[in-house]
């Protein structure tokens, strides 16, 4: 557990009756794709919450390269290295490609307190926002308006600005939701190397995906871990069949 | 459609043009009126840093406004009267002065925005809208129960302030003055929105979630920004009293806010030179529908819902299309 670049001990939270997350505890470690997956309802989007520090936790701890991040807002997780990617795109949409890229380029490396020089000549911040963009194909598009993005390319774009940010682990909730069968298979095999940079902590609801890709599955079920082990282990295990998987494994 | 830079340089050029050509013809009126004009434009820009770039709608500008117009009025009433602004911890006398004047409106304008601005951002949305509006009205009714600055009757200042070099007294300097100033801070609000803070800034009004993601505090952005734009409609307040030589407590009164407001949504929410549009069709139109009849605000709320219904970039918008993402 040592190694792990990103751990939750005991997260629960509830919202009246209902516990969306109870006693989770789960571990990202260094070059891994760990899919959390679950039917609706299951609490994952809540677990996401309380790791990017978006909602705080009734009880447990969420550990960031051996610190205790509990107490940090999103911001502050953002600068120690964790980017995170948005089921429904958060993207500045009346604002260009470029101008997104360049955002997470500006969180990352440069100071927002420069009031007077254009952000696009900034060679450094350039640099680092085409690169991304390079990286997930999107070069040609930089200068359209987000709004004028296909769907697919604005999941694209939601990948690349975490890219700016140099993280140290991603997280990255549904990004293949409402992707085509072919966007699946190329942002598949673009996570794929991903994760030799940094790991992926990965909520998708895509199968075909989690299997070609998952190192660790963790199997969440009214918010409640009831398997965590390898896609082979997950597949044979009979209380994720019950639960979750039916007929479809 | 025209590109906007050309929209931008022709109302320059117009406000540039008009009091000119009235000055040849001896109307000076028509100057007074242009200078009205440019210092309205000015507390619109600086408006539209928090409402267009920033999204925040503040109800509460003239806040700001008022407090730049009592900065003057406080200075030059003590420097007419040759009494001292305070006494302790040191003597400080009054002044007529206008650079001194500006900075003095600038600095207690922007400091006024920093608390209200930290306290109001709590809040987002009508609340927002609310708590801004909230404190104008506390800015008014405390001016007006302020008896040593004239109260509910403000405050007449007898002479101009002086601007080394310029007779302030003429009309036509004094209009270059405010027409310079307009100028420099519609430059700077320019680079501004180019620069890494208008990046941030941009992106923290349509996806504060987005601006989190990468490390960065969108409610300090926002603050930020309403401060800088307090500091510009402060700067327009101190010229506003100098224009009148005068300033009482409707300089803080929530329909100056609403105002501001207008002339930003009439020109264009966002666009460089929306404000200035704004306000010099406001100033045409109470001049001569004014003359028409006292009841012109009906054409301005006729011409306000055309606007908002039909053009929602404003009149810039109507002319240049919609805003470049960038060039």
């Amino acid at each position: 557990m040592t190694d792990a670049v990103l751990a939750t001990h005991g997260l629960s939270r509830s919202f009246g009756a209902l516990r969306a997350t109870n006693e989770v505890s789960i571990d990202l470690r260094p070059g891994e794709i760990h899919a959390i997956i679950g039917p609706n309802g299951a609490g994952k989007s809540t677990l996401i919450a309380q790791i990017c520090g978006g909602l705080a936790p009734d009880a447990g701890r969420v550990e960031f390269l051996g610190r205790d991040v509990t107490g940090w807002d999103v911001a502050a997780r953002a600068r120690a290295g964790l980017a995170r990617t948005f089921q429904v795109s958060a993207l500045a949409t009346e604002d260009s490609v470029l101008q997104n890229v360049l955002l997470g380029a500006l969180g990352a490396g440069g100071s927002p307190w420069r009031f007077l020089r254009p952000a696009l000549s900034d060679r450094d911040l350039r640099d680092r926002a085409e690169a991304a963009l390079t990286r997930v194909g999107l070069q040609d598009q930089a200068a359209l308006r987000v709004s004028e993005l296909s769907h697919g390319q604005r999941r694209q774009l939601e990948v690349a600005v975490a890219l700016t940010l140099s993280p140290r682990a991603f997280v990255m909730d549904e990004p293949m939701a409402g992707l085509g069968a072919e966007g699946s298979a190329q942002l598949t095999a673009f996570l794929d190397g991903l994760r030799a940079e940094a790991p992926i902590l990965l909520v998708e609801h895509d199968m075909d995906a989690v299997f070609a890709l998952a190192d660790r599955i963790t199997v969440l079920v009214y918010g409640r871990i009831i398997e965590t082990g390898t896609v082979d282990e997950i597949r044979a295990s009979p209380a994720v069949r019950d639960a979750y998987l039916g007929g479809a494994a | 459609m025209i590109r906007e830079a050309y929209v931008n340089m022709a109302v320059l050029a117009l406000l540039l043009i008009v009091p000119v050509w009235a000055q040849m013809t001896g109307e000076p009126f028509t100057i007074t009126l242009a200078t009205r004009a440019v210092i309205f434009a000015l507390a619109a820009v600086g408006l539209n840093v928090a409402l267009g770039l920033g999204g925040m709608v503040s109800l509460g500008h003239a806040v700001f406004f008022g407090i730049g117009g009592y900065a003057m009025g406080i200075l030059a009433f003590h420097a007419q009267t040759f009494t001292p602004v305070m006494t302790w911890p040191a003597d400080v006398p009054g002044t007529k002065s206008m650079p001194i004047i500006w900075l003095v409106a600038m600095l207690t304008s922007g400091l006024a925005a920093l608390a209200i601005g930290a306290l109001s951002l709590r809040t987002a949305g009508v609340y927002f809208i609310m708590i801004t509006l909230a404190f104008g009205q506390m800015a008014y009714f405390f001016t007006i129960s302020w008896p040593t600055y004239g109260g509910e009757d403000g405050l007449s200042i007898y002479v101009r302030n002086g601007f080394p070099g310029l007779n302030t007294l003429a009309p036509m300097p004094f209009f270059a003055i405010c027409f310079t100033l307009l100028c420099l801070v519609l430059l700077f609000v320019a680079l501004l929105a180019r620069s890494p803070f208008g990046l941030a800034l941009n992106a923290a009004r349509q996806s504060p979630a987005r601006v989190q993601t990468v490390g960065l505090d969108p409610q300090r952005l926002k603050l930020v920004a309403f401060v800088i734009s307090g500091v510009i409609t402060g700067l327009a307040g101190a010229l506003f009293a100098d224009l009148n030589r005068f300033v009482s407590p409707t300089m803080f009164s929530w329909q100056m806010s609403g105002e501001i407001m207008v002339f930003v949504i009439l020109g264009g929410v966002a666009r460089l030179c929306g404000p200035v549009v704004g306000a010099v069709v406001f100033v045409a139109l109470e001049h001569i529908l004014g003359d028409l009849s006292d009841y012109w605000h009906i054409w301005l709320g006729a011409l306000l819902l055309v606007i908002v219904l039909f053009a929602r970039g404003g009149i810039v918008g109507l002319l240049a299309g919609r805003a470049r993402a960038h060039d």
